[in-house]
């Protein structure tokens, strides 16, 4: 592990002659100077594109100089009233909670059924499972918002719950099968022998074993949800949306608000999720946030 | 149903066959099943049913336009430039950061792959765009990218332009193409990375053994077990282009040069409030994007999908 400063292990040929090492290490550096460089411009611009609307939310004014006249916190207290965010942080609160609670309820059980049992139209239930994933929310959600207004379902918090359930149903299932295979099937039929009836297999065995993938799911559904926009934008109406959707609602019909008010916001929806991330990456890892292939090869 | 209730007769008994539960539960069919219920329920009735109901009202368009044409919706679509136009708007805009956002991942998640000192720390680091999402990282991007904000100073700093000619990266195809840069490429780095480290190391160090230099390895190694992942990657990319509507609106320009598909079922559902013709918008959106998917996936098809000595 002393070598890895340029290169990776795999990338130090282990027959190499000194020569042909020397060459390859001329070649080497300037691309990985160029990868990294590609990497930390990236970083620099993201920090530039965070930090200027953290600083932009304090400050008194600010235009056409490096820096803020002066820093307040009144926009803060503005924006808290003006966008009355303590109701809306209810609301994300209430709809995350729920979306979560009966994911893991509808889609556990699910998940239990496709990992262990193999049945005639397997694949097609597979399907129905993938495609809420798959299929990208805005072309769903305006039907799905549509038949939610038929049924007078939607601006409601219900409708906005069940708009959300639409993909976490699929995606608890997606993430708790390969957990609930990884689990001895005859840990159940020892269970079973003594006398124990589903009810309490799944209670007294698998609940305790599938602790882990729950909370994964669970967190990673929590994330999914506060950031969901399209389908709570689409269901919401003026006192059932969440934080993400009264963020983009501020900067929409911004105009007569100071900038800061938003972009206080915009820090406060930031922080929300920070804090989200640091819980979710205590149970997943990152790549597990953007892809249900859990990386069980990388060991550290 | 009959035949459950009676005793499950024993191998070969009077009529020669178990009873019907028995030969269900041969094929997987059991009570278990029923805990599966809920869930395909709850999508049929939230998913499956609402599109089946989108795609029935497209071809019902509202009693307002005189027309009994059940393909009224699609050929006003289809007929009217500005409508037809938001599908290449579209295309033009995803594919292309799909694209960047591929090409950029490959060269960074390669340098990756083994176990690098700081990676898990690169790897936490680039889950923060995708967590912020595209409504703040427009946000972001209104105040930063600005006239008068940081990186316009910095360009007039080291003198690359001046007051008068601020780059334009704001309300304008760039714009938008910006942001599915910043949420999509770390979104493809993390995949690409978990393909190749599904890749067996010891494959490239055999091929290093016999003296291929890592180029070489590269090209003939590597990059063939990493290339049905990488349309896959692109794939996924390229959906999330579906999901710019919150940057388009906020970063893209008003005349129309960043009027994508999702802008324009937005408008049919919410400003003219005709829904027929919002959801034959979602419905020809879909198509694009099954269209687009299944090109590429059938490019995948050609590709070596033998075993890559790990998960593949």
């Amino acid at each position: 592990m002393t070598t890895l400063d340029t290169a990776p292990l795999s990338d130090v040929e282990p027959s190499a002659l000194t020569a042909v090492g020397a060459r390859r290490r001329v070649v080497l550096r300037p691309l990985s100077w160029l990868t990294w460089g590609i990497v930390a411009f990236f970083f620099l611009n993201l920090a530039g594109i965070v930090g200027s609307v953290v600083v932009k939310s304090f400050s008194t004014q600010w235009f056409n100089t490096w820096w803020p006249a002066g820093f307040t916190t009144q926009y803060w207290v503005e924006s808290w009233h003006e966008f009355d965010l303590g109701h809306v942080l209810i609301v994300t609160l209430e709809v995350s909670l729920a979306v979560v609670v009966i994911a893991s309820l509808v889609g556990v059980p699910a998940a239990y059924a496709l990992a262990r049992r193999n049945f005639p139209l397997k694949r097609a239930v597979m399907v129905v499972f993938l495609l809420p994933v798959m299929v990208p929310p805005i072309a769903y959600g305006i039907p799905l918002a549509t038949v939610l207004y038929k049924y007078n379902l939607a601006s409601s918090l219900t409708g906005v719950i069940l708009a959300n359930l639409v993909p976490s149903v699929p995606f608890v299932v997606l993430t708790m099968t390969p957990f609930i295979e990884q689990i001895d099937p005859k840990i159940e039929a020892a269970a079973r022998m003594c006398g124990a009836r589903t009810f309490s297999v799944f209670t007294r065995i698998l609940a305790p074993l599938l602790v882990p993938g729950i909370l994964a799911a669970s967190v990673l559904v929590l994330v999914r949800t506060v950031g969901m926009f399209e389908l709570t934008y689409l269901t919401a109406g003026t006192d059932s949306q969440t934080l993400v959707v009264a963020l983009y609602n501020a900067f929409y019909g911004s105009g007569i608000r100071a900038p800061q008010a938003s972009d206080a916001m915009s820090v406060l929806y930031m922080l929300t999720m920070l804090v989200l991330l640091v819980v979710a990456l205590r149970f997943v890892n990152p790549t597990q946030l953007v892809t249900r292939v859990a990386d069980e090869r990388r060991g550290d | 149903m009959t035949s459950a209730t009676t005793p499950a007769p024993t191998r070969g008994g009077a009529s020669g066959r178990p009873a019907l539960s028995h030969r269900l539960a041969e094929r997987g069919v059991d009570r278990t099943l029923l805990l599966l219920l809920p869930g395909v329920v709850f999508l049929i009735a939230l998913f499956i049913y609402p599109f089946a109901y989108g795609l029935g009202l497209s071809f019902q368009p509202l009693p307002a336009h005189h027309s009994t044409d059940p393909l009224y919706n699609y050929k006003q679509f289809f007929h009217d430039p500005y409508q037809r136009n938001t599908i290449w708007i579209t295309l033009k805009i995803g594919l292309p950061a799909a694209l960047i956002n591929v090409l950029a991942s490959i060269p960074i998640a390669y340098r990756l792959r083994g176990k690098v000192r700081g990676k898990r720390l690169l790897t936490t680091a680039l889950v923060i765009p995708i967590t912020l999402g595209t409504v703040l990282t427009a946000t972001g991007m209104i105040e930063y990218f600005s006239g008068t904000g940081w990186l316009n100073r910095i360009l007039m700093a080291v003198h690359l332009t001046d007051v008068d000619h601020p780059v334009p990266l704001l309300h304008n195809y760039w714009g938008v193409m910006l942001s599915l840069i910043i949420s999509g490429f770390p979104f493809a780095f993390l995949l690409t990375l978990s393909y190749l480290s599904g890749i067996d190391p010891s494959l490239e160090s055999a091929a290093a053994v016999l003296g291929a230099g890592w180029f070489k390895r590269f090209r003939h190694i590597t990059f063939p077990l990493l290339a049905p992942g990488l349309a896959m990657t692109f794939c996924l990319n390229f959906v999330l282009a579906f999901s710019v509507f919150p940057s388009a609106v906020l970063l893209g320009d008003g005349e129309g040069k960043t009027h994508v598909i999702s802008i324009a079922a937005y408008d049919a559902a919410y400003q003219e409030y005709d829904y027929s013709k919002a959801s034959t918008i979602a419905m020809i959106m879909a198509a694009v994007m099954l269209i687009v998917i299944s090109l590429v996936l059938t490019g995948r098809a050609q590709l070596y999908r033998g075993s890559s000595g790990g998960k593949g």
